[in-house]
């Protein structure tokens, strides 16, 4: 498996559900390798149909989605999928397992011996700050929000996918661990160099990540750029999110 | 006898029997999850099947035991060689059980799969797993505690189940309760459903805390993981042992019976004679419910049983009702000749035909000598009667036309348990049979037939002519039982059984020694 970061193209993609209603459209869109590209925007946008079309949850209707120069639809979806960290919300850990076996999932999945399993889930914790001794036994509900979270990062990092993708992770925490996290994320971020696209309607969240903003609105792309061409632009919905940036103190602010 | 004595007196046929009755839940419930759990999955798949599977499922569990034990009989389906479904024993049995304990395992496998979060689902997919690495590593753990639950009850509803498979000499608790039901007997019945009720209890405890173990987000311990995993190897096992065990029969005869006392003694007269007299090795298929002995004969399942003329006419050939002895023996046999390949042999001596029963001391009071006497008072007597006479072309809607009966209320319950009714005063008046050991025991007066409503129920081995042809010597046996019994003697032999406790292979024996059929 390789380690490089690995491009992501959208071209000219559209999504619509069986019944014709129109969820994506149009798309055009790049992310570079080891960059965070950050998709914004309100509730039904469109933001988690575009993350699912990377890693082949959904197929797109029209237009080619490529994943390291090769088309979605190409690739075998579980390797592909191998290929992908994914992180949802917390709820995405398995219930029935523990920390452990939840971050070891993957690399299970790959066929790694248990010895590296365990070593690299200990690597991870402590990556994500966790104390293994005290967390790796656990089950997801012995758990606080924030640790769960962190749990989910190192699950998607396991097997060390060239792209991981993040839909909302810290979405259901409170805005103090969410900040605490974003900075421990940001930091990793780093660290690993690894191609990121990320799920959130929070502009604080998308300006403190971000390499660049892809702002989402009714299933359009209406800019695409650094966090700061959010702020100078004239579109009404970039101006609505900027305002919010601007006046929304419970969000934290820009590093 | 006190309930604790009878147990500890026959501890080791008790023993037996709750063997075989585990032995019938356990494979049956182990075939029904290896059956149910992947349909269930199947349906989480394929949604389109859940329809028809789960109304299929619905409809077996509607239909009643007995009635699906009689479905089952007389077909023969084969898988390699191995005969799995048919014919009468433990293996119908396990049939039925099964068909009954699917419908709770799918019923709790499908939503249970169904119902995992689509998050959790979509991390899973998310982080490339397969759909059997999705189904094995994700799904099914997180829908056992439900699966489990459906499981648990699957067996308690086997558990209950399985005491009727005795109807279809299956074994298991059910012969108890059986027995005890004919002879009146609360002990007997106690003996049969008390230990029955406990291994449902058991069953339903233990499955109770392994749902609970397991229940979904829970650290599993590993000495209760250790148990399940412990408790499904014994269940494959059993099912296996289960499968061996089905092999098909050698070369013997086999005699049946009916489920009743007088039937059991006949089939231990018919049983030892064919021993002593031919030295052929003899298989005892008794008690057998409803039409299951005809049934059984005709799969040639069983090779002769004891059946009554009337019985025959009107329930077998369903003719209309003849009142001549003489005419209806040439008649069924005839008839079944031609249709069943099946001989009347001689009749045996005796009518067991329908007797209308009251209280000694109603009789009495009220001068009661005939039925015709008993219409004219009963306007407000209860009447109790069983399934069998209430549905029976001879039975009770023509009965109350012919004598002009009006009761203020007819119950319908099973044939045993009328008399002790009677007894205690709960009806008044039942229809019960004429060599019954119970009628002298309770101090019952029979009716006169004056209108002779019912026709002639002569007694008379039936025999397959297959049997009669590989087997000559079985003639010449069933040649020598002619004219053997009269009623008076049948009642005695019903009573030493149902009255004074004997077993009937002893009241036979003696029997046939004091006729000097056998030495």
């Amino acid at each position: 498996m390789s380690i490089e970061p690995a491009g992501i193209e959208f071209h000219d993609v559209g999504f619509s559900l069986p019944d014709g209603r129109i969820l994506l459209n149009h798309l055009n869109l790049r992310v570079d390798p080891g960059e965070t590209l950050v998709l914004l925007g309100r509730s039904g946008s469109g933001k988690t149909t575009t993350m699912k079309l990377i890693n082949r949850l959904l197929d797109p209707t029209a237009g080619v989605v490529r994943v390291d120069g090769k088309a979605t639809v190409e690739w075998d979806p579980i390797r592909l999928r191998r290929r992908i960290g994914y992180v949802i919300q917390e709820i995405g850990l398995f219930p029935h397992l523990t920390v452990e076996d939840n971050i070891g999932v993957v690399p299970r999945l790959e066929g790694w011996e248990a010895g590296r399993i365990h070593a690299r889930v200990r690597d991870l914790l402590a990556l994500v700050g966790l104390d293994a001794d005290r967390f790796a036994g656990r089950l997801p509900r012995e758990l606080s929000g924030g640790q769960r979270q962190r749990v989910g990062v190192a699950r998607a990092l396991a097997a060390d996918p060239p792209v991981i993708l993040l839909d909302e992770p810290f979405g259901a925490l409170d805005p103090i661990t969410r900040r605490e996290i974003q900075q421990e994320f940001k930091s990793l971020q780093k660290k690993l160099g690894k191609t990121m696209v990320f799920v959130t309607h929070d502009i604080a969240e998308a300006f403190a990540l971000a390499t660049r903003i892809a702002l989402l609105k009714d299933g359009e792309m209406i800019l695409l750029g650094p966090p700061q061409a959010l702020l100078k632009s004239e579109d009404p919905e970039a101006r609505a999110f900027a305002a919010c940036f601007q006046d929304g103190p419970s969000s934290g602010s820009a590093p | 006898m006190t309930l604790w004595e009878f147990l500890a007196l026959h501890s080791r046929e008790l023993a037996g029997l709750v063997f075989e009755h585990l032995v019938l839940v356990v494979v049956s419930t182990g075939i029904a999850i290896l059956i149910g759990v992947p349909l269930g999955v199947l349906l989480t798949r394929k949604p389109a099947l859940s329809k028809p599977v789960l109304g299929f499922a619905n409809i077996m569990q509607t239909v009643p035991s007995l009635a699906l034990f009689g479905f089952l009989i007389p077909l023969n389906i084969y898988l390699f060689n191995v005969k799995i479904v048919g014919g009468i024993g433990a293996r119908t049995a396990i049939v039925a059980l099964v068909l009954y304990a699917l419908l709770p395992i799918i019923r709790n496998t499908f939503p249970g799969i169904s119902n995992v979060d689509p998050a959790i689902r979509d991390a899973g997919r998310g982080m490339g797993m397969t759909d059997r690495q999705l189904l094995f590593q994700v799904e099914l753990p997180l829908a056992l505690g439900v699966i489990i639950a459906g499981v648990r009850v699957a067996t308690v509803i086997c558990v209950g189940t399985a005491t009727i498979a005795a109807a279809i000499d299956a074994g298991g608790l059910g012969r108890y309760i059986f027995r005890g039901l004919r002879a009146n007997d609360n002990v007997l019945i106690l003996a049969g459903a008390v230990p029955a009720a406990l291994i449902a209890l058991a069953a339903d405890l233990l499955l109770g805390y392994f749902e609970r173990t397991i229940q979904f987000g829970r650290r599993v311990k590993s000495r209760s993981r250790k148990l399940l995993w412990s408790g499904t190897a014994a269940i494959l096992v059993l099912v296996g042992l289960g499968i061996f065990f089905m092999q098909p029969p050698g070369a013997r005869v086999a005699v049946g019976s009916k489920d009743f006392t007088e039937q059991v003694i006949l089939g231990e007269i018919l049983a030892q004679a064919i021993e002593a007299k031919t030295g052929l090795p003899v298989e005892r298929r008794f008690d057998l419910g409803g039409n299951l002995a005809h049934e059984a004969l005709v799969a040639g399942e069983i090779d002769l049983y004891v059946e009554y003329t009337g019985t025959a006419l009107l329930a077998i050939l369903k003719s209309p009702p003849l009142t001549d002895p003489e005419e209806v023996y040439r008649r069924v046999k005839s008839d079944y000749m031609s249709r069943f390949k099946i001989q009347w042999t001689e009749p045996l001596g005796f009518n067991n035909t329908f007797a209308i029963l009251v209280r000694a001391e109603d009789a009495q009071r009220l001068n009661l000598k005939t039925v015709s006497d008993a219409a004219k008072v009963s306007s407000q007597w209860r009447a109790g009667f069983g399934q069998d006479f209430m549905s029976r072309a001879d039975g009770y809607p023509g009965f109350a036309r012919v004598y002009g009966f009006h009761f203020e209320e007819t119950r319908e319950m099973d044939l045993s348990l009328t008399y002790r009714a009677l007894a205690e005063k709960q009806v008044d008046l039942i229809a019960g049979n004429s060599t019954d050991g119970l009628i002298s025991r309770y101090g019952l007066v029979q009716l006169e037939d004056n209108k002779r409503y019912f026709p002639p129920y002569d007694a008379v081995p039936v025999v397959r002519q297959a049997a009669l042809e590989s087997h000559p010597a079985l003639g010449e046996v069933l040649k020598q039982l002619g004219g053997i019994l009269t009623i008076d003697e049948m009642r005695k032999l019903n009573f030493a059984v149902d009255g004074e406790k004997r077993q009937p292979q002893e009241v036979a024996r003696e029997f046939l020694t004091q006729k000097k059929i056998i030495p």
